[in-house]
């Protein structure tokens, strides 16, 4: 299972990447496995204001709907369409074309909230 | 002990675990539902051809008349007519009228009849037939003596034919004896699938050898459950223990045809008082305006906010390129064509007949 090094995670299984107070977000390549072929994803409005651990996507696979829960506070400012169209881009390249919305970061403390990437591999060992 | 423990386990779980299975609990058996991918496999069944496990399923074998030996009041559908080496779908129903299980009655003689039921209705199935079939006739659940193959997709003949050259004479549900891997087992024309397929009934000795030959074939793939689902979704045909069960009847599951008022069968009364006073409820097909799927449980709407029913069964449909299910929902609120609410009533579909997918290489 996939765990990109300098990226930070979420106990459910969603994946930031931080850069000039831009977070990337997206479900990690655990997510993607456990899920199944995605079908459908409902991403967020631009300009919506999202909170940290609250639900802010909804991705369907041929088995299951699954919430998304975003990792960090702040407002969408880009969404990745091409998942709309072809939403199994989301099984073939979870951290990279994959990827589900760009947020401006409205407070970066949160981020001490999350996983670095060697906790969440301990945190995948040891859910088993 | 786990519930893991209590599952029953087909002859080819080994194969499955060889092939990085992604094995679930279904109906009381630990089943693949996944190898390579759910989608993958659909598209694999719909474009060439795949192999599923099905030795969860159950098999009888009665001897004797369909009228002396009490078959004929057993199944909903008419059997005396039937020609030797053909295959006829229909029901079991209780008293009340309801599905007990849908099974396929193959005639293997003109006082022989091969019996094909659900997996997780088997024993209940094999009671049923014990109290009503007539003490003198023979009858014999042989599930564990059988292993099940199905083979399914447009390329079936020509994989199933480069093993059993004769399986090239069978027609659209019928069957016979062939010689597989010098045994003799038995192949019908039938499937779950929408496409041109056939099962293989074998020994359970037989099955795994079977199952490994099939695949040696590089252009042949194993597809599991989750494929299934969707193959059989889309072909419109029902699921025991989700469209079907004992509260509900041929009438409600639009299955009337496969009852035959002709003659003398259990749940006759209650049929004809339900045929006589209209059904309650009905069965319809839903498709999604977009990629979103109905899903199991979720309540349907009509189109301004009033509960109308529920969905038994729904999924993306790769060949719609949206997602589809199907539903009971009342009887006034059935009007093909009609919006339908799904998802806590977010999301918009329509109600369609309970086909999505036809091929007509399935019968030719």
């Amino acid at each position: 299972m996939e765990v990109v090094d300098y990226y930070l995670y979420t106990k459910e299984h969603e994946w930031v990447s931080i850069e000039n107070n831009v977070a990337t977000v997206g479900v990690t390549d655990y997510a993607q496995e456990a899920l199944g072929d995605i079908t459908f994803v409902e991403l967020p409005a631009v300009d919506a204001e999202v909170e940290q651990f609250e639900e802010f996507a909804t991705l369907e696979s041929v088995k299951a709907a699954s919430d998304i829960f975003s990792p960090i506070s702040g407002k969408v400012i880009e969404v990745n369409t091409l998942l709309e169209s072809e939403p199994g881009i989301l099984n073939k390249s979870p951290y990279e074309r994959g990827w589900i919305a760009k947020i401006e970061i409205s407070d970066s403390d949160e981020a001490s909230n999350l996983m670095t990437a060697e906790e969440y591999r301990k945190f995948l060992e040891s859910a088993g | 002990m786990t519930a893991q423990d209590t599952l029953q386990r087909t002859h080819l779980y080994n194969e499955h675990v060889a092939l990085n299975a992604r094995m679930v609990s279904f109906g009381g058996w630990e089943m693949p539902l996944q190898y390579e991918g759910i989608l993958a496999e659909y598209t694999h069944t719909r474009k060439a051809v795949t192999v599923f496990d099905t030795s969860h399923m159950g098999e009888f074998v009665i001897e004797g008349g369909c009228l002396e030996s009490g078959l004929d009041r057993i199944v909903s559908m008419r059997i005396a007519d039937m020609p030797l080496q053909s295959c006829r779908y229909g029901m079991m129903l209780n008293e009340e009228g309801g599905v007990m299980d849908d099974l396929i009655v193959f005639r293997e003689d003109a006082e022989k009849w091969f019996i094909v039921v659900n997996g997780a209705t088997t024993p209940k199935d094999a009671r049923h037939f014990r109290g009503h079939l007539k003490q003198s006739h023979v009858f014999k659940d042989i599930s564990s003596e059988i292993g099940k193959i199905d083979v399914q997709g447009p390329r079936s003949r020509e994989i199933l034919a480069a093993l059993v050259p004769e399986i090239k004479k069978l027609s659209y549900y019928t069957f016979d004896r062939f010689n597989l891997l010098g045994e003799t087992v038995r192949i019908s024309r039938t499937g779950y699938t929408g496409e041109l397929g056939y099962e293989i009934y074998s020994s359970a000795d037989t099955v795994i050898p079977i199952w490994r030959e099939l695949l040696k074939n590089a252009g042949v793939k194993p597809a599991g459950l989750g494929a299934r689902d969707i193959l059989r979704l889309e072909a419109g045909y029902s699921l025991y223990g989700h469209e079907l069960d004992e509260s509900i009847t041929p009438l409600e599951a639009g299955l009337q045809r496969f009852v035959d008022l002709t003659k003398d069968f259990i749940g006759k009364g209650a049929f004809l008082k339900q045929q006589k006073e209209g059904a309650q409820k009905t069965l319809v097909g839903i498709i999604s305006h977009d990629r979103r799927s109905p899903r199991q449980n979720q309540k349907l709407y009509g189109e301004t906010g009033e509960e109308i029913g529920h969905v038994t069964s729904g999924t993306f449909s790769p060949f719609c390129q949206r997602g589809i299910g199907v539903g009971f929902v009342q009887k006034n609120h059935s009007q093909h064509g009609q919006k339908v609410l799904f998802g806590e009533g977010r999301h918009q579909g329509v109600m369609t007949g309970k086909t999505f997918y036809k091929n007509d290489s399935l019968k030719n």
